[in-house]
């Protein structure tokens, strides 16, 4: 019977892997392109062999990749931390002590993200314009935070209705205040929660282009708009776009990989019961 | 063992036992916490909505100067008179409606398989991700040339043939690049709901000796429903709003097959630089999601409130 | 368990008080690029082109030869930087000091008012000698005579072709071919089974796509878009014939994928040797003759623009940089234009990138560079020709009420063009008829031209 289960167990592990690799293959394909000469990056067959380089790399750093990183870093921490901030208490006073009316204040939230970015950008710009925004990190910190706070509400307010009602009432019978009931009782059930929001807010915030190449110029661009930089029409550039097109997500893969993590840790923390 | 009843998306928690006289104080204090992102993202969102407005009810080509008038509501008479902009509306029914099912099956799907542990674990879940950490633009010029293209592309080197992907099936191909890119949203949302799952409710099941298929059936889904209907909702906003897949991909054709409303209202507003006529069409698409969109919680109170008490 | 937790609430405020650190240091890169201690920045808006981006990698050069300037580019492709271009200088914005525009453009802007005029610039200038601009180039950057905008480079339309293909199939192709004869050479190479191409032509939607050979074939058959009294003529006998001849060229021997390649599409199938035949940019030999990129180099043909009723045909376009009349430094800013236009930046370039990467079309004394003639033997004497012989006198046969031979320069042609271009991509993928997809445009295009019949009366 062990052996069968560990079998079955092992099965579904190669099939999960077999399914994860099918599945990102164009991106692994993507990995294998940055390495190539453009020469070698588009061929009827695909082609796997080829003397590999780092030119494309070597290009896109030279083209001055790092200011665009530092805006990027900058905007979707700051407004993810924003996002947080506003969203947290708001998601909380929308689910465990609700406000009157709290299905329309959760439409609303829903329906400012029903106009389509492309029809306001010509009067966001000439608000920009008019209030000295333009081409400065803070505007496009304001718009990630308001792009992704009623996303963060939403979500976080499932996770705090997560929380069981029980364990409230067993921290409010046991005296607890407040603040107590927060830390102790809902902050660790819906750790992993607010985790996987922020991640989703930092890869929102960070893989946003049209804000970003619209309302910034020289000094505020964020990596999507450098990368965008590397399509021409009248050149080859596929290998030189996945090499940047590698680059610009690496930081976001890494902070999904180490995000991860803590999501593991804060589950075996806020042990329930 | 007590069933954890998942509680009513409406209804909020009340806490039967402890129950304050309700004074508006009390109103006033549980306000507090939402006042800050309301005010914030009503400032934020709002304005540029209103001078939306005010532009559609003008008439403003931005590249000929001293053209801005106003005209009232011809705008929009021009839009529902618009047999382009109906395609558009219909191709992007389709797409998001097609896109949000099929992503949220395919989440759902690997949010189980990753739902146990096993070696390597964080990786897989990491390399899931990755399609939706890349740049959106990236993605889409990604499937156009390595999977779709007819000489070079990976679908004809699997498949044989020399099928002209992006013309022949546009719509298709434009939903297959969504559906790659926002699996691993799902994915994320539910993985977070099976991962919140009560771990004691699950024991007590197999205790009981309920299979895992049962086990998921009666227990996991349930409890997943409202991260389903989020999923389903957040997903839909989104998805509504795709535009560079399309914008790269296939430009909307061949001819309008595959226009959707945002590329509609891109065209009008960066080529032909028609203000009035874009916002006018914003406008009209917040109405018409709008409309869809309290539809659909509509049906989702009622199911929910069906399936969900125990 | 508390030990683990206070342990983990270290870790964290360890973790928070770092990532504060650095956010605070963020801080200071993030303003990065603001005017710093007594400099001057100079913003400028660029087209992400191969030429311009050799450019942009030698512009430390311009910063040493001007201290106290500092130079910012931001590159985009050609869709969106058009786009925030047009936004920023229609709206006055003033982000820019410099921007990249084309002939399209500039006679609008000139007229509209939203370009500095160049020529007092120009004058004060020594040795910078606007009469080497190629004519045809300089005179579609003009506006009452005077220059409100200075090219970058400049192209063309030409074919280039498979010599060693031709060789073989004991073919030979003549010095002014027509489009009868080229039609003729693509159906002889055409081969599926070994998946060559007769030719390869752009289809894929978009005013600047498809649109710029397509109109040329339609200038060369007779046809035009609009008469002089702004009638519509897209479905007049002699468009209807261009437009069969290219839906009909492309879906026989055309390219596979044809209703979305465009220039780079193309150049990578001919570049591969996929294609006997590659009617397109004049820009396209820098591609094909670089080996990095190429696998056919050095077997190619140049030949001009096939044509039917006209002496010539190939299209005329230029990237060149103006100055918004609301840019605040206009004297760098003129400074830069000229650094980048002027002859001693074909130097510049050759010393560092070779003698092929030198911006082409528009300067004369570049083509009597012997280095450059060696070096760019197979393509340089057509590609002048060609810019030279893109006149309206000589691409037409009928007179129009507008300037442009491969666009129509009125503001709406964006969009009608790209709407006209989305039809005939739809003819090419064979979901519509030619004369169905003529049919619509020619309601798009009437819609335009009422406007402006009003307008001129």
């Amino acid at each position: 019977m062990t052996a069968r289960k560990k079998f079955g167990s092992a099965s579904l592990t190669t099939a999960t892997w077999v399914i994860a690799i099918l599945f990102v293959f164009p991106l692994l394909w993507m990995v294998l392109t940055s390495f190539k000469q453009e020469a070698d990056a588009y061929t009827d067959p695909p082609r796997v062999v080829f003397s590999p380089t780092l030119s494309q790399f070597a290009g896109i750093i030279e083209r001055g990749f790092l200011p665009y990183l530092a805006n990027s870093t900058f905007v979707t921490v700051i407004s993810t931390l924003i996002v947080l901030v506003l969203g947290v208490p708001a998601a909380f006073a929308l689910s465990l002590a609700p406000v009157p009316k709290t299905s329309n204040v959760l439409g609303f939230f829903l329906s400012t993200k029903m106009l389509p970015v492309v029809a306001a950008i010509i009067p966001l710009y000439v608000i920009a314009q008019k209030t000295q925004l333009l081409d400065n990190v803070w505007a496009l910190v304001i718009l990630y935070t308001a792009m992704n706070l009623p996303l963060a509400i939403w979500m976080m307010r499932s996770f705090f209705l997560e929380v069981p009602t029980e364990m409230m009432e067993a921290g409010r019978v046991d005296g607890a205040r407040l603040p107590t009931l927060l830390s102790k009782v809902i902050l660790p059930v819906v750790a992993p929660g607010i985790a996987a929001t922020a991640l989703i807010c930092v890869i929102f915030s960070w893989t946003e282009f049209f804000y970003a190449v619209n309302l910034t110029a020289a000094r505020a661009g964020t990596v999507p708009v450098f990368l965008v930089g590397f399509i021409t029409s009248e050149g080859l550039y596929w290998a030189q776009l996945a090499a940047a097109a590698l680059l610009a997500s690496l930081p976001v893969m890494i902070v999904g990989w180490v995000a991860q993590n803590h999501l593991v840790r804060g589950l075996s923390m806020g042990a329930v019961k | 063992m007590t069933a954890v009843a998942p509680p009513s998306l409406r209804a909020g928690r009340h806490t039967t036992t402890k129950t304050a006289p309700r004074s508006s104080t009390t109103a006033w204090a549980r306000r507090a916490p939402l006042l800050p992102a309301l005010i914030f993202t009503i400032v934020v969102t709002q304005i540029p909505f209103l001078v939306t407005v005010f532009y559609s009810f003008q008439s403003w080509n931005l590249v000929r100067p001293g053209s801005q008038h106003f005209v009232g509501l011809q705008n929009y008479i021009d839009v529902f008179a618009d047999s382009q902009f109906r395609t558009a509306m219909l191709n992007t029914v389709v797409l998001t409606v097609v896109c949000v099912l099929v992503a949220l099956l395919l989440g759902l799907g690997l949010a189980v398989l990753l739902d146990r542990k096993f070696t390597g674990r964080g990786v897989v879940r990491t390399l899931l991700i990755t399609p939706f950490l890349i740049l959106p633009a990236a993605g889409a010029l990604l499937w156009k040339t390595t999977m779709f293209d007819p000489t070079y592309g990976l679908l004809n080197f699997v498949f044989g043939g020399n099928t002209d992907w992006l013309s022949e099936f546009p719509l298709g191909s434009v939903m297959a690049q969504v559906v790659w890119q926002w699996t691993p949203f799902m994915m994320l949302l539910l993985l977070a709901g099976l991962q919140s799952q009560p771990k004691d409710v699950l024991e007590a099941a197999s205790v009981d000796g309920a299979g895992r298929w049962r086990t998921f059936v009666s227990i996991t889904l349930p409890h997943l429903s409202r991260y389903l209907q989020l999923a389903t909702l957040l997903g839909a906003i989104y998805i509504v709003n795709s535009f560079d897949a399309i914008f790269l991909m296939t430009q909307g054709g061949p001819g309008t097959a595959s226009t959707n409303l945002p590329y509609y209202i891109y065209q009008r507003a960066f080529q032909g630089f028609d203000i009035g006529q874009s916002s006018a069409m914003g406008v009209v698409v917040v109405i018409l999601t709008l409309i869809v969109a309290t539809f659909a919680l509509r049906l989702m109170f009622r199911t929910f409130d069906v399936s969900g008490r125990k | 368990m508390t030990k683990e937790r206070a342990r983990f609430r270290r870790t964290l405020r360890t973790q928070l008080t770092l990532l504060t650190a650095a956010l605070l240091t963020l801080t200071g890169c993030a303003g990065a690029g603001e005017l710093g201690a007594g400099g001057r920045t100079l913003v400028i808006a660029i087209v992400s082109n191969p030429q311009m981006n050799d450019a942009i990698a030698l512009s430390n050069q311009f910063e040493q030869a001007n201290p106290g300037v500092k130079l910012k580019f931001v590159s985009l492709p050609e869709n969106e930087a058009r786009a925030k271009i047009t936004a920023s200088t229609a709206t006055q914005g003033g982000e820019f000091d410099a921007v990249m525009i084309s002939n399209y453009e500039t006679p609008q802007w000139a007229a509209n008012g939203w370009l500095e005029n160049l020529e007092p610039y120009i004058a004060a200038t020594p040795g910078y000698d606007e009469n080497d601009f190629i004519p045809s180039i300089r005179s579609s950057l003009s506006y009452q005579g005077s220059m409100y905008a200075v090219p970058f480079y400049g192209e063309s339309s030409f074919l280039a072709y498979r010599k060693d293909l031709f060789q073989q199939a004991g073919l030979t192709m003549p010095a002014h071919p027509t489009w009868q004869q080229i039609a003729a050479f693509a159906a002889k190479l055409d081969d599926k089974s070994a998946g060559v191409a007769g030719i390869c032509l752009r289809g894929d939607p978009g005013w600047g796509e498809s649109l710029a050979p397509f109109d040329t074939v339609v200038n060369t058959f007779g046809g035009r878009w609009f008469d002089q009294n702004w009638n519509a003529q897209l479905t007049s006998p002699q468009f209807r014939a261009a437009a069969q001849f290219y839906v009909n060229l492309v879906r026989q021997y055309g390219e596979v994928g044809a209703s979305s390649a465009g220039f780079s599409e193309c150049g990578t199938q001919y570049a591969q040797g996929q294609a006997a035949m590659w009617y397109d940019s004049t820009v396209m030999a820098g591609t094909n003759e670089d080996p990095s990129s190429s696998k056919i180099v050095g077997k190619s043909g140049y030949v001009a623009a096939p044509v039917e009723q006209t002496p010539s045909s190939g299209w005329l376009y230029t990237w060149s940089l103006a100055i918004p009349k609301v840019a605040k430094d206009k004297q760098d800013a003129w400074k830069f234009l000229a650094w980048m236009t002027d002859k001693q930046f074909v130097q510049t370039v050759a010393k560092a990138d070779g003698w092929n990467a030198v911006p082409p079309g528009c300067r004369l004394s570049t083509y009597q560079i012997p280095e450059y003639q060696q070096a760019a033997k197979a393509y340089a004497q057509v590609t002048l020709d060609s810019i030279d012989a893109a006149q309206d006198s000589k691409v037409r046969t009928q007179p129009v009420p507008y300037t442009g031979i491969q666009f129509v320069g009125i503001p709406e042609f964006q969009d009608l063009g790209t709407r006209v271009s989305e039809e005939l991509s739809a003819a090419i993928a064979g979901q519509i008829t030619v004369d169905q997809a003529l049919d619509q445009s020619q309601q798009y295009a009437q819609t335009v031209g009422d406007s402006y019949r009003e307008t001129t009366k």
